[in-house]
């Protein structure tokens, strides 16, 4: 049994049973945040919120927190480089935005 | 009967740098499953920031109560599968068996919501782009279209020899004034329906090929081969499927709960 | 330690380990998968090659020379999409990187062999669609896909797209396999910095293969929705938005080309220590610059994008940052040359090949900072001038530094000695062919020649000659070299070990290895430590100096 303890790690019944509850508590924060009024902060609560499921499924349920460090840079690094996608995507098509002719596309010809 | 080492292959030094190599490998898949579906919440993000009030307008057709339990029953799913591979890892072999069937029946019961979810699109034909023909007249036509302004540097005078520019389309055209106002419908609906249905749709695509990955599983299980010594395809199909459900963890607030 | 300094091609190898062609198409060994993949590189690149050929007869007139516009269409993209897909990104990693990374890491085979022949039959499939929908289907789209006209040519997109989908899976399978292999299978002793640089450009290239191809992956699957579904995400008319398909693409294609140049640059490196017989010069810097360049290439992709619609502001952005990819693309070409300095140059083959990458792809790389500046592309976009400078950097760096690679490893992977003479001279040949082929193109792209176009005016007739003609040279150096190499097959002389006097660990085995890759495991040291290694003739190849004087017997 002495070479389990250094080929993997058990995750206590009890982390488990904790993070399913929370999980389940912030599905209903969620849903509860979107009857109150934040303007554009619902959108960034609600992503904070799901970031902090997400942590916990990743961190427990999916062990990296008893894993090797470098699965968590693989995962952390794919989700610099949508950022980095989404980013610089959003800041190309927000500044093009208002170069467009109201009502007129180029290249629209007869809709088929 | 099965050791630990009757399971390396023989081009690895050791069990653990072959079970580190699975996880490893497995995590790198993950990271291309994220960039995959990143490409999606770019298009998400691109046309929300620039046309806001299609999200406000459209998500109203969304069932919150059906998605919400929805993503019930996917953190329940990831609940059972993390429980599975620590059967597993104890080799709790009758217990392995019940969880993997657990989370494969709460895969059906997730698309079995789906299923009445997108019949009930299909029904009001809220369909992606092409096929977006709403049954409900109220949302066949936006009222008020202006008509389309000349454009700027066009002398109304001057006769051009260029046949004119097509029809104004509703395409590009950035939000006009008044159309994201309560009660109006705006322009480009359809975009909304087309994002939902391909963000959804792969994403469901992820849960069948999940759900097949597991009753794979099961049924290695079932024969009794996982144990303490051996339990990699229970660990690296249970990552696949918290990713899956990772991924509707943010698909749930960005579709349905749009303020 | 024995190291072993024979020929095993009449012994025990890979090559003789099993027999029968289900022993080859079902095989996990990394070198007979490797070796799948060669031959079928090559085909590809033959095809690529003939289609190239055609492109240029056509191009001998202003007019119709041999065929009509629509099948010059095809051409272009048939050309485009062989070379690109089939031969140029696959080439190194998967060909020469499958049979080499596992041997340079002292490992049997690589982390996952049953993926990896997966990746070539995917592979496999993938061409296969592609090839067979761009020849039947008249895919004329050229190999980017540009919506709206893809999604509105009433030719088989669907099908060529799902090829490259399908090949875009292969690809990510081996970037899995090396990564892992390298993490994995690295023996205690060898630590990162003392990796053979081949195996830092592999690795930089897995890193752009995982996180750049699943985006094309959802690209061509959203171009598939679109026109089978008609989603309308890149459909104006539907509210899409087409510029948004040209982000999408970019953030793949881009970094692809570094796909493409990064493993090449790998095989530069080893090629320039081993027949500079020196040790490699700022080892650390080389290193680091292939993963500095695999991080900026993700940040240049609106370089492509400076005339079709993008706002001002992410062209002066992409414009600043595609500047980056120039440093620690000169720190290697500096380190290179610094390793040469001082060393015994000796120009085989194989450094043949170096030399040139290092003059073509330093035009190459120059010519793209004319690209890369907003005011310059503006004129320059969508003209031969354009074509000529990405010729440089994947013909002439990636392309080149392939056949280096090949003719380097080529004692290795058949356990047999080519004719030098006549490789020399093939060589010489192709670097002369190319040269004439594409050096006519800067000329006429800067005088506005615009690229793609069918028919031409007539002032630019004589550049299209003497491109057709250095085509036709840069041909006969193709084959010759592939004489050369095929006459080895059956009359060359049998190969030593160690032929060039390199210190990386895959020439511390037979040539050709056998099927466990060493008798003895090897034990790492420093892998461009080549003083250890001197010339016995009794063996005819390199061997230990401590063997050698401790009587050299073989």
């Amino acid at each position: 049994m002495e070479e389990h303890s250094t080929m993997f790690h058990v995750v206590p019944m009890r982390v488990l049973v904790a993070v399913w509850l929370a999980l389940m508590v912030l599905t209903v924060i969620t849903v509860a945040a979107t009857w109150v009024d934040l303007g554009s902060f619902n959108l960034w609560l609600a992503m904070a919120i799901a970031t902090l499921k997400a942590s916990l499924v990743v961190l427990y349920f999916m062990h990296m927190r008893y894993d090797h460090p470098f699965n968590a840079i693989v995962f952390i690094g794919a989700l610099l480089f949508v950022m980095l996608f989404v980013g610089l995507a959003l800041i190309d098509t927000r500044a093009y935005q208002p170069e467009l002719i109201p009502g007129y596309a180029p290249g629209m010809g007869g809709k088929s | 009967m099965h050791s630990a080492e009757s399971h390396v292959a023989h081009h690895f030094p050791h069990a653990k740098a072959q079970v580190e190599a699975g996880k490893l490998g497995m995590w790198i898949f993950l990271a291309t499953e994220i960039l995959l579906f990143g490409g999606l919440f770019c298009a998400y993000a691109v046309y929300r920031a620039n046309h806001p009030e299609i999200f406000v307008y459209a998500h109203h057709f969304l069932n919150k109560i059906l998605g919400g339990i929805n993503t019930v029953v996917l953190i329940c799913s990831s609940f059972t599968m993390a429980w599975a591979v620590r059967a597993a890892q104890l080799s709790q072999q009758d217990k392995l068996v019940r969880l993997l069937a657990v989370t494969i029946f709460c895969g059906f019961v997730f698309l079995g919501i789906k299923y009445v979810e997108y019949e009930h699109k299909w029904k009001e034909g809220l369909l992606w782009g092409k096929r977006y023909k709403p049954v409900h007249q109220e949302l066949t036509k936006p009222k008020d279209v202006p008509p389309p302004k000349p454009l700027p540097w066009v002398n109304p005078e001057e006769q051009s020899t260029l046949p004119p520019p097509a029809v104004p389309p509703q395409g590009l055209s950035p939000e006009v004034k008044g159309f994201s106002q309560e009660g109006v419908v705006p322009q480009n609906v359809q975009l909304f329906f087309s994002v939902y249905f391909l963000m959804t749709g792969l994403h469901g695509l992820h849960v069948v090929a999940g759900m097949v990955v597991l009753f794979w599983v099961l049924l290695r299980a079932r024969r009794g081969q996982f144990s303490s010594a051996y339990f990699t395809p229970v660990d690296l199909a249970g990552l696949y499927w918290h990713l899956v459900d990772l991924i509707w963890i943010y698909l749930f607030p960005l579709l349905y709960l749009i303020h | 330690m024995a190291v072993p300094v024979g020929n095993a091609l009449f012994g025990d190898n890979y090559l003789s380990h099993a027999k029968g062609w289900k022993s080859w198409l079902f095989t996990l060994d990394h070198k007979r998968i490797g070796v799948m993949y060669l031959v079928s590189i090559l085909a590809s690149f033959l095809l690529g090659g003939v289609f190239a050929l055609l492109i240029r007869m056509e191009l001998w007139t202003p007019q119709r020379t041999i065929m009509d516009a629509q099948t010059y269409n095809q051409m272009f993209t048939l050309h485009g999409a062989a070379m690109i897909f089939l031969f140029i990104i696959p080439g190194i990693p998967a060909a020469l990187g499958n049979f080499v990374l596992p041997l340079m890491l002292g490992a049997k085979d690589v982390a996952f062999p049953r993926l990896n022949l997966l990746s070539y039959y995917l592979w496999v499939v993938g061409a296969l669609l592609a090839l067979v929908s761009i020849i039947t289907g008249a895919v004329d789209t050229g190999w980017t896909f540009y919506t709206p006209y893809s999604t509105t040519t009433n030719t088989s997109v669907i099908s060529m797209t799902l090829g490259a989908f399908i090949l875009g899976f292969s690809s990510i399978f081996t970037g899995i396999n090396f990564i892992v292999s390298i993490h994995k299978l690295r023996p205690p002793s060898m630590t990162w910095f003392k990796m053979p640089l081949f195996l830092w450009g592999l690795y930089g290239t897995a890193i752009i293969q995982i996180l750049a191809t699943p985006v094309l992956g959802i690209t061509l699957l959203l171009l598939i929705a679109e026109r089978a579904l008609g989603v309308g995400i890149f459909d104006p008319a539907l509210g899409g938005d087409p510029v948004l398909f040209q982000h999408f693409f970019w953030f793949y294609s881009h970094p692809a080309v570094y796909i493409m140049i990064l493993p090449a640059m790998g095989v530069i490196s080893e090629l320039v220590s081993t027949f500079s017989h020196r040790h490699i010069f700022g080892y650390r810097f080389i290193a680091m610059s292939s993963i500095a360049i695999a991080i900026i290439s993700f940040l240049v992709w609106g370089h492509h994008m400076f005339v079709s619609g993008q706002s001002n502001l992410a062209s002066l952005i992409f414009s600043i940052l595609t500047f980056l990819v120039a440093i620690p693309s000169a720190v290697k070409v500096f380190n290179w040359v610094a390793t040469m300095y001082k060393g015994e140059v000796e120009l085989a083959t194989p450094m043949l090949y170096a030399l040139a990458f290092l003059f073509l792809f330093g035009i190459g790389g120059l010519t793209g900072l004319f690209l890369g500046a907003l005011a310059t592309d503006v004129h320059l976009t969508d003209t031969y001038f354009v074509v000529a400078h990405f010729h440089y950097t994947m013909f002439g760096g990636t392309a080149i530094a392939f056949f280096g690679g090949l003719f380097y490893w080529w004692p290795k992977i058949t356990g047999r000695l080519y004719r030098e003479t006549w490789s020399r001279v093939a060589a010489f040949l192709i670097f002369i062919g190319f040269n004439t082929t594409f050096l006519a193109q800067f000329i006429m792209g800067a005088q506005g020649m615009p690229r793609r176009y069918y028919n031409y005016l007539p002032e630019f007739a004589p550049y299209h000659r003497v491109s057709t003609i250095g085509a036709f040279l840069l041909a006969i150096g193709f084959v010759m070299a592939a004489g050369v190499l095929l006459h080895s097959l059956y009359a060359g002389a049998p190969a030593p070990a160690n032929p060039w006097g390199a210190a990386t660990l895959e020439w511390q085995t037979t040539s050709p290895p056998p099927h466990d890759n060493f008798k003895t495991q090897p034990s790492p040291g420093d892998p461009y430590d080549v003083d250890r290694w001197v010339f016995d003739r009794s063996a005819g190849g390199y061997v230990l100096a401590a063997s050698a004087a401790g009587g050299g017997n073989a």
